[in-house]
């Protein structure tokens, strides 16, 4: 047993190594896939992990409970003395004001603190010193968000402070995702329309500072205006959620509760839609990756015959045939799944970025035993879904017909065949073209379906991002990170889709190279079997982007937003005109990328081909 | 070479196919002067090896010559670019090859009309004449099968059938004999004489002496070159497959 795992082990190798290039593009497509799913598996734990670290350092709260007006403050006093509570801090007096800085107007909950360090949420300072009277300290995110640093004067409702610190929470995500704690309630995400149909006062999208409690008094209209925040620390944080639960009552007037798995979700929302994009992603990679191994796979198996003959001959078992092909894409798959975990994880804090609002926000994210293996086994799924059929087919050829190298006789398709007789040369062989493989116009069709509704999705979602940036609940900053995933997945769709239409048209070239010669020599024009084969390859094209843009583009997004909760009221659909430059582009880049391959194709040596068949 | 008909279809002179360079050099065709009437039958003979099959592709046009000149109908044809080429190719030259290459996905039928739907007639009298074609050659019962439902000859005489259907000035055959048992070949001579009696001009490379007996005119080629010239004084007249040997 060892022996033969040895031996197919030994041939798959040296197949590989034989065939270094398509070796080397396989590996490309396959590691595509893999990178884009990894980054998204460990996103999550990217986000997650610099709260934990963020909370550890801050004393952060199990729970956050906060009421509207003065006079519930007993109800937090009840809530500090309740079983299971092992400390806490507050109350704190928060109000609403509008903060000006470097020429910037933004509003802000001013959250009164003492001087002195507190137990329970006691915000880490990342630069300066902590509150007092007269100084003001940012939280982090809304800092960068507004640029303010360490020194620089701002204004709260006309009075006049100093910045002396800049600090990360963990009873609160950052900036802009923060939660309402002041009575007048807040807007955020809220659009200009929407904003213009709630009643005034409401704070939109509000940052979050620290001032003392005397100072926080002094910006209040009135004592009975004030707001209370409490932080509670609970004896078991894991049991948060029942806490909340709980001491939760329906009414206006009661306490306000959120549980830090909830403050966690928060903060992980944007990581959660970069992930969502990148699974996504990685789902129509490893789609168009299944589409390159199979057309790579296609191309060599028709190569192999000979080899397969051979193998068979020297007393190979269809079994053994077909666990030598398998081998060699499973080899690379896992070599590609490798790649894909590590290129993946280098690259997946850089798409976070959460180092304003939180601790270690670039630290490198763990790799969990349960994303190596969802990765492998897509990877190792890809490739033998790819390669099965094609290896038992060939496992299960004639010894004698391999041995002569027969190629896989054309499919016959006779409806094309007659259509095709009536149009100009070039389309009247690019139809019989078609017609031979049908399998392969299915796989172009999907690859490029595939990547068109990539395209839809991602027209949509950079619109709304750069429109709303602050509905999605992102800064510019956060909203340009987003785009940043989007671009880095667009840009691998489009790559492998380009790669695929390279392939597919080379496998269609090499595929048609004797019925190529054969139409020359019957009086076909270089130029007419070169266009025949591109055009092969632009009119499955042109399905493909129809059915990509029109059905698939707009199915896909909605899909997405039914995963994700998403509102798809809000975003605007392409528009027409779009939709059809889109079409109109794919096509182009389609006949672009498979010019070389079909001039090549058609202008091979006529009688070399043919003498090669009698060979 | 100077027994050449009073009007050359084909005519050839100094032509030459050289492959590789230096020590590896080979001439597959070293100089070879020709001239082929209109209604003419020539027989090329020669080893395997010896540059029939280059000869051949050099005057239809399926390859380019490294020297000397090749003639069509009074036209040079071997300064031609590759798409006027082709379009000669369409017209005046129809091929006939050993292996007969038909597309395996096509009918007999739709084989035979490939090439006048290439050369732009219509599909119904591309249609048309194909059918005409296939009850030439006897196989009007298979125009509808696939090449892989019909027998070395069947498709052997589909690929004639097939040569013939643009009517050209000169029809190439390439061995075409050589994949076929003795009775398919009697029914591929007879054809040949069939053509050569309604005044096709024909060029058969074949290294069988029984099809070349059948020719006006023979030539024996060796190392790329023309070494012997026989004229036949019989021709293809005749009980042929008596004269060749295939029939008592």
């Amino acid at each position: 047993m060892l022996g033969r795992i040895l031996l197919v082990g030994r041939i798959a190798v040296r197949d590989l190594r034989r065939r270094r290039i398509e070796t080397a593009l396989l590996l490309l497509a396959l590691t595509a896939a893999t990178t884009t799913l990894t980054l998204g598996l460990v996103l999550r734990d990217a986000a997650g992990d610099p709260y934990q670290s963020t909370r550890e350092a801050t004393g952060g709260p199990d729970v956050v409970a906060g009421v509207d007006r003065h006079a519930k403050l007993s109800d937090l006093e009840e809530l500090a003395g309740a079983p299971g509570v092992i400390d806490h801090g507050g109350p704190y007096p928060v109000t609403p004001a509008k903060l000006q800085a470097s020429g910037r107007t933004s509003d802000v909950q001013a959250v009164g603190r003492d001087a002195t360090p507190a137990s329970v949420d006691q915000p880490k300072l990342i630069q300066g010193d902590w509150v007092s009277d007269g100084g003001v300290v940012v939280e982090a995110a809304f800092a960068k968000a507004l640029d303010v640093r360490v020194g620089d004067p701002v204004t709260l409702d006309g009075r006049s402070f100093e910045v002396v610190g800049v600090a990360v929470t963990a009873a609160m995500p950052p900036y802009p995702g923060g939660t309402c704690i002041v009575a007048v309630g807040c807007a955020s995400g809220a659009t200009p329309e929407v904003l213009a149909k709630l009643p005034p006062g409401l704070l939109q999208n509000p940052g979050l500072v620290w001032l003392t409690q005397a100072d926080v008094r002094r910006l209040a209209p009135d004592p009975g205006s004030l707001a209370y925040v409490m932080n509670l620390k609970l004896a078991d944080p894991d049991e948060a959620r029942a806490f909340v639960d709980a001491h939760s009552s329906e009414g206006l007037a009661a306490p306000r509760l959120e549980s830090w798995e909830n403050i966690l979700e928060g903060v992980t929302e944007l990581a959660r839609d970069a992930r969502i994009l990148l699974m996504i992603g990685a789902w129509l990679l490893g789609l168009l990756a299944v589409a390159s191994v199979s057309v790579l796979v296609g191309g060599r198996m028709a190569d192999q015959t000979k080899r397969v003959g051979l193998l068979k001959a020297a007393g190979g078992t269809p079994g053994l045939v077909a666990a030598v092909l398998l081998a060699e894409y499973v080899l690379v798959a896992v070599v590609a799944a490798a790649a894909g975990l590590a290129a993946g994880s280098l690259i997946a804090p850089l798409l976070t970025g959460f180092g304003a609002g939180l601790i270690g926000g670039t630290g490198t994210p763990s790799m969990t035993m349960s994303t190596v293996g969802s990765v492998t086994a897509v990877a190792v799924g890809v490739a033998v879904v790819a390669t099965v059929v094609p290896a038992l087919r060939a496992a299960r050829s004639s010894t004698v017909d391999a041995l002569a190298g027969s190629p896989r006789p054309p499919r016959r398709t006779g409806w094309l065949i007659v259509i095709s007789a009536r149009l100009p040369v070039p389309l009247l062989l690019a139809l019989r073209v078609v017609a031979r493989r049908p399998r392969r116009v299915v796989l172009g069709v999907v690859s490029i379906a595939i990547t068109v509704s990539g395209i839809y999705v991602a027209l949509v979602l950079n619109a709304f991002l750069t429109a709303q940036p602050l509905a999605a609940g992102v800064d510019d900053a956060q909203a340009e990170l987003l785009r940043q995933a989007l671009l880095a997945v667009m840009v691998i769709l489009f790559s492998l889709a380009a790669v695929n239409a390279i392939f597919i048209t080379w496998a269609t070239a090499l595929d048609n190279r004797h019925s190529s010669a054969l139409a020359r020599a019957l009086g076909a024009t270089p130029g007419e079997v070169s266009a025949a084969l591109a055009a092969a390859q632009v009119l499955p094209a042109l399905a493909g982007a129809i059915v990509g843009a029109f059905p698939g583009g707009f199915v896909l997004f909605h899909a997405i937003n039914a995963i994700t909760g998403g509102d798809s009221d809000r975003a605007t659909l392409p528009p027409l005109w779009q939709l059809l430059a889109l079409v109109l582009a794919t096509v182009l880049v389609v006949a672009a990328l498979t010019a070389v391959p079909a001039y090549l194709g058609g202008h091979r040596p006529v009688t070399e081909t043919l003498r090669a068949e009698l060979a | 070479m100077s027994n050449a008909a009073d009007v050359s279809v084909l005519r050839a002179r100094g032509l030459r196919r050289e492959y590789g360079k230096g020590e590896g050099l080979v001439r597959a065709v070293d100089g070879v002067d020709l001239d082929i009437g209109a209604g003419e039958t020539v027989a090329v003979m020669g080893p395997s090896g010896c540059g029939k099959s280059t000869l051949l592709h050099l005057l239809g046009g399926l390859d380019r010559p490294s020297g000397g000149e090749v003639w069509l109908n009074g036209r040079r044809i071997d300064d031609l670019g590759e798409k006027a080429l082709a379009r000669m190719r369409r017209t005046d030259v129809g091929f006939v090859f050993q292996s007969f290459h038909l597309m395996e996905e096509l009918t007999a039928l739709e084989n035979v009309e490939l090439s006048a739907l290439l050369a732009g007639r219509s599909p119904r009298a591309a249609r048309r004449r194909a059918g005409d074609l296939l009850e030439q050659v006897g196989l009007a019962d298979r125009a509808r099968f696939l090449p892989s439902a019909l027998s070395g000859g069947q498709r052997q005489r589909v690929a004639i059938a097939r040569a013939l259907s643009n009517e050209p000035l000169v029809v190439l055959a390439d061995e075409p004999t050589g994949n076929l048992d003795s009775a398919a070949v009697l029914d591929v001579l007879q054809l040949f004489e069939r053509l050569h009696e309604s005044g096709q001009t024909l060029v058969i490379v074949t290294h069988d002496a029984r099809i070349a007996a059948t020719a006006d005119r023979m030539i024996s080629m060796r190392d790329g070159a023309f070494v012997d010239e026989t004229r036949l004084s019989g021709g293809t007249t005749g009980q042929l497959g008596a004269f060749v040997g295939l029939e008592d």
